[in-house]
């Protein structure tokens, strides 16, 4: 009797085993690491601490999406796990904490790791793992570059391209321009430098009377403003992160120099940069925008700026709804979204990567109207246009049209 | 006081004693070193794991150079995260710049940073006591500027750091990359500290434990303080830059910014911790530095999640608690602590 028992048991268990093995056969679905029947796992990095951790709020907007996104059912049917963790904005935390992501929590892709130190950390480790690096935080050119990197890809418009259309701006409406610049020493500053360059063109040299750095670990940069005040230049190129851009804005207020301020779109938060500098301290500062200011009265009635209120109100109800970071990581969340919609039930990390390179004029949500997502297996630059704006009262003001620079997708 | 006592204890050993507890550190050794093809087969420790246990050896051998100076010597450091800068940044340079193998370039970092160690010490160890602690503080907090210093970009990659890749295992040992370094790293510490003990157990440990004591009676006993008190310093630091180069190799990356002076901090409290003057303490000393940097900041979270504290904690509550808390109970760390407790128990 228990012999039978026994028998038909393992008989019984061996089927089912068979039947289990069979199964994702006969549905075709395919699964790399971190990808299973009910869940994604997505790692990344953000600075919750530290200098920079003003930006930290772009991955607890990431964070309240996918909680929005496994509410209402997930994508094709799997819930979305996002891992995120602390790395100061300090690249060799990010190294461990990412391999930590890769080695240990086993996640499928890492996702909008930000800032261009930390990134280039992780750069060659990614590649060589072969693991994707997707739509980082960064806008350094570098991210687009399919040939030698074919696992990163960038998200916003790059540096490059932002810094010839203010080149170009400065030269077409300040008249005998003396230019003052201050850039954080590292790929990104020098990144926006380069390009700053290359669109002013071969007097650029003459026309940049003083260039002066600081590092992201100094306390402030009050005597590079001196510095730059003391040059006579009368147009400054703000190429800070948050809180320098900040102190950069009140301290030239405060020594009384008064130069046409162009500031680049990193540091273009309201909340955290102008009003923290004093509103009246950055009247006429003109930046380029690809984001929706949620702050911006035009986009009152927008339907966009309305679905977005209800999701941070909802889902993130501590964040701050005059910050465009958080308008940021809703935009870039939507793009994921986009391409694990694509992937279907292919969660490879290659599929995820062919997926990312195929996406075809995508207008993401609270990104300016008309400024398309495009990538393919050369482009890597899924957003390349931008619209100026000028800072009046306690708000951007969009003018002129949308501006591409093609140099950018070489 | 108690110092005295655990350095003593370690002079009067009797051959017989040495022997067994030789034997214990063997079998230890033997299980470290069979840790991959166990740990590794059965998935048990993940790769990253791997990394963690390589980490918290280096670490330890960083703690060994500051117990040499401290624990031994009497000297206080507070700027040994220098020196393990200036190892990490010799090893990465020389794999990045001139295609060395990486095991070449460990004694060029020993030599390297035996040779700062002991240059900086010329000067500085004509302080005494806090005016040294301090004069070593600026150290440590001058390196991590002087690696971002533009007119050096050109080897050092500025705050950019560099990137270098880690070797794969040799001879087709069925190991990942990351275990085999494991493997080399544990061996490279086992050296180190054999070399230690005996440099301890020698004249020269006699000497230096003596200058520590009284350096007034060591002198009077014919012993050239200035001159120890250099060479002491030289070799703490190339125990430290060691450590800086075997770091660089396993985690693939330096950066200025991995070397501030927390860092110099952390060592001095591993130290502190696992026992200042105690070979076993600088083991204990560095697991505690990688685990309680790695961690303090996630338990923190948690215990405040479970507990539903009113209030947000501050990262590193933990470790202040901690810390405050072992000083009470294990006033000579906890290599002290433990060996006080053994007594306790056998009631001698």
């Amino acid at each position: 009797m228990t012999q039978t028992t026994r028998r038909l048991l393992l008989t019984g268990v061996g089927m089912l085993a068979l039947a289990l093995a069979a199964a994702p056969a006969s549905a075709q679905k395919k699964y790399d690491e971190g990808a299973t029947d009910t869940e994604i796992k997505i790692g990344n990095t953000n600075p919750y601490s530290g200098n920079a951790s003003a930006y930290g709020t772009i991955g607890k907007t990431i964070d309240a999406y996918f909680k929005m996104v496994n509410e209402q059912g997930g994508i094709n049917g799997r819930k979305v796990n996002f891992i995120s963790y602390d790395d100061g904005y300090a690249p060799p935390k990010t190294v461990e904490m990412v391999r930590k992501l890769v080695e240990e929590d086993k996640v499928l892709f890492v996702f909008q790791t930000l800032g261009t130190p930390p990134n280039t950390a992780i750069h060659k480790y990614m590649n060589a793992k072969k693991v994707p690096h997707l739509f980082v935080a960064t806008g350094a050119s570098k991210w687009g570059n399919p040939k030698e990197f074919p696992w990163t890809m960038g998200f916003q418009p790059d540096y490059v391209t932002e810094a010839v259309i203010y080149a170009k701006h400065i030269l077409a409406n300040v008249k005998d321009p003396k230019i003052g610049v201050l850039m954080q020493n590292d790929d990104y500053g020098k990144d926006y430098f380069n390009g700053f360059k290359q669109g002013l063109g071969k007097d650029a040299d003459k026309l940049i009377v003083q260039l002066s750095t600081y590092e992201v670990t100094d306390p402030t940069v009050d005597s590079q403003m001196i510095q730059l005040k003391n040059s006579g230049a009368n147009v400054f190129f703000n190429i800070t992160t948050p809180k320098f851009a900040a102190q950069a804005i009140r301290k030239a207020a405060e020594i009384g120099w008064k130069p046409a301020h162009y500031l680049n779109n990193v540091s273009a938060s309201i909340g955290t940069v102008m009003k923290p500098a004093g509103f009246e301290n950055g009247q006429g500062s003109i930046t380029a925008y690809y984001i929706k200011d949620p702050t911006d009265p035009q986009f009152a009635n927008d339907k966009d700026m309305a679905e977005w209120k209800a999701f941070m109100g909802k889902y993130y109800p501590t964040g701050n709804l005059q910050d465009s970071s958080n308008a940021y990581g809703y935009a870039v969340s939507s793009l994921l979204h986009v391409v694990l919609k694509q992937c279907g039930d292919n969660l490879t990390r290659e599929n995820v990567m062919k997926q990312a390179a195929s996406i075809k004029g995508v207008q993401l949500p609270m990104v300016l109207d008309g400024i398309k997502a495009n990538t393919s297996a050369t482009d890597f630059y899924p957003l390349q246009s931008v619209r100026l704006a000028r800072f009046k009262g306690e708000k951007w003001e969009l003018f002129g049209e949308i501006i591409s620079n093609e140099a950018a997708s070489q | 006081m108690a110092t005295t006592t655990t350095a003593n204890g370690v002079a009067a050993e009797t051959p017989r004693r040495a022997f067994v507890r030789a034997w214990w550190i063997w079998a230890a050794l033997a299980i470290l070193a069979l840790l991959p093809f166990i740990g590794g087969k059965t998935g048990l420790i993940s790769n990253y794991g791997f990394l963690q246990l390589s980490l918290m050896i280096v670490y330890a051998i960083a703690v060994l150079g500051l117990i040499l100076l401290t624990g031994f010597n009497g000297q206080i450091s507070l700027g040994h995260g220098a020196f393990f800068a200036v190892g990490a940044y010799t090893a990465a340079v020389l794999i990045d710049q001139a295609n060395w193998p990486y095991w070449a370039t460990l004694p060029v970092a020993a030599i390297m940073c035996f040779i700062v160690g002991y240059v900086f010490g010329l000067p500085a160890l004509r302080l005494d006591g806090h005016y040294l602690a301090l004069a070593t503080f600026a150290l440590a907090v001058a390196v991590p500027q002087f690696l971002k210093y533009r007119h050096f970009e050109w080897f050092t990659n500025g705050v950019q750091g560099i990137n270098i890749f880690k070797p794969d295992p040799p001879f087709g040992l069925p190991v990942s990359s990351d275990q085999w370094m494991y493997l080399i790293v544990l061996a490279t510490a086992a050296v180190m500290f054999w070399l230690a003990h005996n440099l301890l157990d020698s004249r020269t440990g006699r000497a230096m434990m003596a200058i520590r004591d009284h350096s007034m009676a060591a002198s009077t006993m014919g012993i050239n303080v200035a001159h120890y008190k250099t060479v002491v310093f030289g070799i703490s630091a190339l125990y430290t830059g060691v450590a800086g180069a075997l770091h660089a190799i396993i985690f693939e990356f330096v950066a200025p910014d991995s070397f501030r002076f927390e860092l110099s901090i952390a060592i001095l409290v591993g130290a502190v911790v696992g026992g200042i003057a105690s070979l076993p303490g600088a083991v204990i000393g560095g697991v505690f530095v990688q685990v309680i940097e790695k961690y303090a900041d996630a338990l923190t979270k948690k215990i405040s999640a479970a507990v539903h504290l009113p209030l947000d904690l501050e990262p590193w509550t933990i470790y202040g608690i901690a810390l405050i808390l072992l000083m009470y109970i294990m006033p000579m760390g906890i290599a002290g602590g433990a060996a006080q407790l053994w007594r306790r128990i056998r009631g001698s």
